[in-house]
């Protein structure tokens, strides 16, 4: 691991901003880490070392003028394949968008360059971002930083592996069932889903529109919310883009948590692992020493989430995927006629999860169908906001794990749909609901590896919820200490 | 059109038992800057693949961003339509094609923007309107090949300029019973659409297009019968042409002991008929649901009052308008004028010159047969002018004549002094007295003529007319010649 990449991109930032680093050694720091250890990991499907030279050199240069190069000051970072960058490939690890190069940047993307990022490459997802485990990928599995032989979840898998083994500061992901938060925990990096609309979607290769949200990797609560900050705010070129300023994510993590009614749900426990469930629950502990007013709460209407989920999203996908036809960009397989020719695009273009998926929502949105799913799933959706509304009228937080199981093994769960689904059964119920929720590092399992245990808050309430991870972070660094000092002894 | 074309036709013309029923889907354009969803211009022959972005080539991440303005459109049109403005929402009418960039179209579904109006048509006859809601429209595929049919091209070019420009669709209710009326409606439609500033209503550029259902009954029946959905009508020409052979199509087949199968039927204009497009069970499953990219549409009160404040003069106004100006109840052939003149848009000028004093029945008349044939220049002529040109006519300074000379010189010219050019011309009105002279010179030299005429023959009136206008030069005003050689038999 190189030091210069490893640490925050707090003090990276200030360091370039105050003229005692360059953006360039930053950088070229990152590209000689990736260089290193993607070849082993995979976590990268373009690594952009030209252009991200030349970004740096330009904030360089703005620090000499005496410009403000803005608060991620040559702050190298890595971002999903499914985040349109101008002239850089995008593909979303799809044969189907071969040679594709956006003729422009995502909103997020142009707010990251202008915050003084610098973009070092595009990371390896399951295709489209459909899966858990990154392996749904038309260019091959991205393998687990800890162990080579585990999948690192997904499917931001290839940001979350860059970020956990300290190639770059910071990631970008997109969270439509979980793909944020569930490859955070099995990476043992801190990942969060916003509220729906808090970030712009414009320049997000759509997966499922209504549930997809951009959300940040980092090694820290403190850095998590500081790119949070940089990436949120007002789109008007996103209509569902809320009208209204970026959270103030960083600003209360200093402030603990004494009176804050946290709720354990039942439903975010159970089902776990016995490892995962025993690091929630020493978590829980950990927060009513801190003065949590910590309790047990059930919701059972979570447990529906997982169904609804798997209608609604496959019938948003079945629709926004349609444009991958072969007639304007992309790959094309020639036929004698434009519907052969579609045919045969998409034939060979998609994998079989995507066409998995795109067969399902078909079928759920057909005539005579649509009542008895897409109709049914939405209406579980309005039950389980208003359950959320339920409990948030008396509880701050909720607390549960992120992911059943730490990380599991490379084709595990290939063959087997259901059992991989289940991946997201805990982080599928905030992309419902619309809330925000993420993802902290808490301890190991029984493996090693890393346990991820998840705050979800009530809309907009982002501040509290990053008020809470950061007091988890510091309970988690303080049992790791206990635990060195044990050792030591 | 076929033998069986002909005789299906005389079953409907003839015979009293079959009726046509008929109901439009009226696609217009909205005259907005920009598109649907996107900042692109919205304009008509361009270049091709010159007015595009991300957002109308439905690259991946991109995102709609709702054109407020189509929304005023969209909310004028309701309003001149007597709909009820509601609040709506957009859905995805999915299926494949390559015009279709994002291979679905946004539209509106179950809850329309407009919804419930009429329409009312100048020979009094009401059609209702179902809704009138707001889409995107899709990109243009010409066919290259030797003859320009889609199945015999080589290749296909694809123009998205058309992607994303904003339709304002009206469904009609099946209120329509003839090609003729049909015809009527879109017409008015059409004058409605130009008059609320939402649409330039160019059928010829394809701004306006028409989809006709179509079926037959019996006369006296309650139920409809099945309905055709006519597509590829592109004039009224077309539009009355279509249904008239459609309908003749399906009461052949019915008398003939067949029925009508559900279709969507394409009109073919070189054959003059309606050949199948595809059946009821090859129709799209549009898997229609609700647009995940764009928020509930609302508008308050106050913007709905604004697009309603913001309509024009609608046709209806404009004729009850210039009838009124007649100041007695118009005669049928006034009735006829009024409607013309309203359809071609030369009412304003009609008004503003009776506004200044012309009279209203010799501007009617003037306008109708003068203004018409000239529409472009009429339309740019100067109300005062033309009223000028009429109180000349009507003070008899200027024969009906003189003046249509006048003003066929100020439409060729642009415009002028009526007076200057009558002079120019010579066109000076003879005085009463002079005019006697030339009269009594005429009957002095005629004198067998005038004998005969003296005895009742009135036919020789227009042998004497003719004489005089020959001895002035045409400066006789006919009317006064009829007058002084009435005064001279008594």
């Amino acid at each position: 691991m190189t030091p210069a990449s490893d640490e925050s991109a707090l003090a990276l930032a200030e360091a370039v901003r105050g003229g005692e680093r360059t953006a360039r050694s930053a950088v070229d720091a990152a590209l000689e880490a990736i260089a290193g250890r993607d070849p082993e990991l995979h976590a990268f499907l373009h690594v952009a070392a030209d252009e991200a030279r030349a970004s740096a050199d330009l904030v360089d240069e703005t620090v000499r003028t005496g410009m403000d190069p803005g608060p991620l000051a040559g702050v190298p970072i890595a971002l999903k394949d499914n985040l349109c960058t101008r002239g850089i490939p995008t593909t979303c690890a799809s044969r189907i968008l071969e040679g594709w190069r956006p003729p422009y940047d995502a909103t997020v993307v142009r707010r990251l360059r202008d915050a003084g990022a610098v973009v070092v490459g595009k990371t390896n997802l399951d295709e489209f971002a459909m899966g858990s485990s990154t392996e749904n990928s038309c260019a091959g599995p991205t393998h687990h930083p800890l162990d080579p032989s585990r999948v690192p979840g997904g499917s931001s898998g290839g940001s979350a592996a860059a970020v956990a083994a300290a190639l770059v500061p910071l990631g970008l992901g997109s969270d439509t069932g979980g793909s944020v938060r569930q490859p955070a925990a099995l990476c043992g990096v801190v990942g969060m889903k916003p509220t729906y609309g808090v970030v712009s979607r414009y320049g997000l290769v759509a997966f499922a529109s209504s549930l997809d949200q951009i959300g940040p990797f980092a090694r820290s609560v403190a850095d998590a919310a500081l790119l949070l900050e940089v990436i949120a705010g007002h789109d008007p070129m996103d209509s569902t883009s809320l009208d209204r300023p970026a959270p103030k994510a960083g600003r209360s993590l200093e402030a603990g948590v004494d009176g804050l009614r946290v709720g354990v749900c039942d439903e975010l426990v159970d089902d776990t692992a016995p490892d995962v469930c025993r690091r929630v629950r020493e978590a829980a502990e950990d927060l009513a020493k801190a003065g949590a007013l910590v309790e047990e709460v059930s919701v059972p209407e979570i447990r529906l989430g997982l169904s609804a989920y798997y209608l609604i999203a496959p019938a948003e996908a079945s629709s926004n995927l349609a444009r991958y036809d072969g007639v304007r960009y992309g790959l094309r397989v020639d036929a004698p006629d434009v519907s052969a020719m579609n045919t045969a695009t998409r034939t060979a273009g998609f994998g079989p999860e995507v066409k998995r998926r795109i067969m399902l929502g078909t079928y759920a949105l057909s005539a005579g169908y649509y009542d008895a799913y897409y109709g049914k799933a939405q209406r579980v959706r309005t039950l389980l906001i208003r359950a959320f509304d339920r409990v948030y009228e008396h509880l701050d937080v909720l607390l549960g794990a992120t992911a059943p199981t730490t990380a599991f093994a490379i084709g595990e769960r290939v063959a087997d749909p259901l059992t991989m689904y289940m991946s997201d059964v805990c982080t599928i119920p905030s992309n419902l609901s619309g809330h925000p929720a993420m993802s902290v590092p808490f301890g190991v399992g029984d493996d090693g590896l890393p346990v991820g245990v998840q705050v979800l808050a009530p809309a907009l309430c982002e501040e509290r919820m990053f008020q809470v991870a950061a007091a988890l972070e510091r309970a988690a660094a303080a049992r790791a200490g206990a635990t060195d000092k044990e050792g030591a002894r | 059109m076929s033998a069986m074309g002909t005789r299906a036709e005389r079953a409907v013309l003839d015979g009293p038992e079959w009726e046509t029923v008929v109901g439009l889907e009226v696609h217009s354009e909205l005259m907005t800057q920009t598109k649907l969803f996107c900042c692109c211009r919205n304009a008509f022959g361009d270049q091709p693949n010159t007015n595009i972005c991300p957002v109308c080539l439905g690259l991946p991440g991109s995102l709609p961003v709702l054109n407020s303005h189509a929304v005023e459109l969209a909310m004028r049109i309701g309003t001149a339509l007597h709909c009820e403005v509601r609040p709506s929402s957009f859905h995805r009418k999915n299926y494949f094609y390559p015009d279709m960039p994002k291979d679905y179209q946004i539209s509106q579904y179950d809850e329309p923007i407009n919804v419930g109006g009429w329409l009312q048509l100048p020979d009094g006859s009401r059609v209702g309107i179902v809704r009138a809601h707001l889409e995107e429209d899709t990109g243009k595929t010409t066919h290259q090949g030797e003859t320009g049919r889609i199945h015999a091209a080589d290749y296909a070019l694809v123009d998205y300029n058309r992607a994303g420009v904003p339709l304002v669709e009206i469904v009609s209710e099946p209120d329509i019973r003839s090609a003729a009326q049909a015809r009527l409606y879109v017409t008015e439609l059409r004058a409605v659409l130009v008059a609320t500033g939402a649409s330039d209503g160019r059928m010829e550029e394809g701004s306006l297009r028409v989809d006709a259902n179509v079926s037959v009954r019996r006369v006296g029946a309650g139920a409809y019968g099945t309905r055709c959905e006519i597509k590829n009508l592109n004039s009224l020409r077309s539009l009355g042409r279509a249904i008239e052979y459609e309908a003749a199509r399906q009461v052949a087949l019915v008398e003939s002991g067949g029925a009508v199968a559900q279709e969507t039927r394409h009109w073919d204009e070189h054959a003059g008929r309606t050949v199948p497009l595809r059946s009821k069970e090859e129709a799209f499953d549009y898997r229609y649901f609700p647009e995940p990219d764009l928020v509930p549409l609302a508008p308050d009160a106050e913007w709905q009052a604004r697009a309603a404040g913001a309509i024009g003069l609608l046709p209806s106004a404009r004729r009850e308008r210039l009838a009124g100006l007649i100041g007695r109840a118009p005669t049928p052939q006034q009735v006829d004028q009024v409607h013309v003149l309203v359809g071609q848009g030369l009412d304003d000028l009609v008004v503003a010159a009776v506004g200044q004093g012309a009279p209203a029945d010799l501007a009617l008349v003037r306008a109708t047969n003068e203004l018409a044939a000239d529409l472009d220049a009429a339309l740019a002529l100067d109300p005062a002018t033309f009223g000028r040109l009429v109180e000349m006519e009507a003070q008899g300074s200027l024969t009906a004549t003189q003046s249509k000379a006048v003003l066929a010189e100020l439409l060729a010219a642009g415009g002028g002094d009526p007076a200057a050019i009558a002079a120019e011309k010579g066109f000076e009105a003879l005085s009463e007295s002079s005019l006697a002279a030339v009269v009594r010179d005429v009957v002095d030299a005629n004198p067998e003529e005038w004998a005969r005429f003296s005895a009742g023959e009135d036919k020789l009136a227009g042998f004497f007319t003719g004489q005089v206008m020959r001895a002035t030069g045409g400066k006789a005003d006919g009317k006064a010649i009829a007058a002084e050689l009435g005064r001279l038999r008594r």
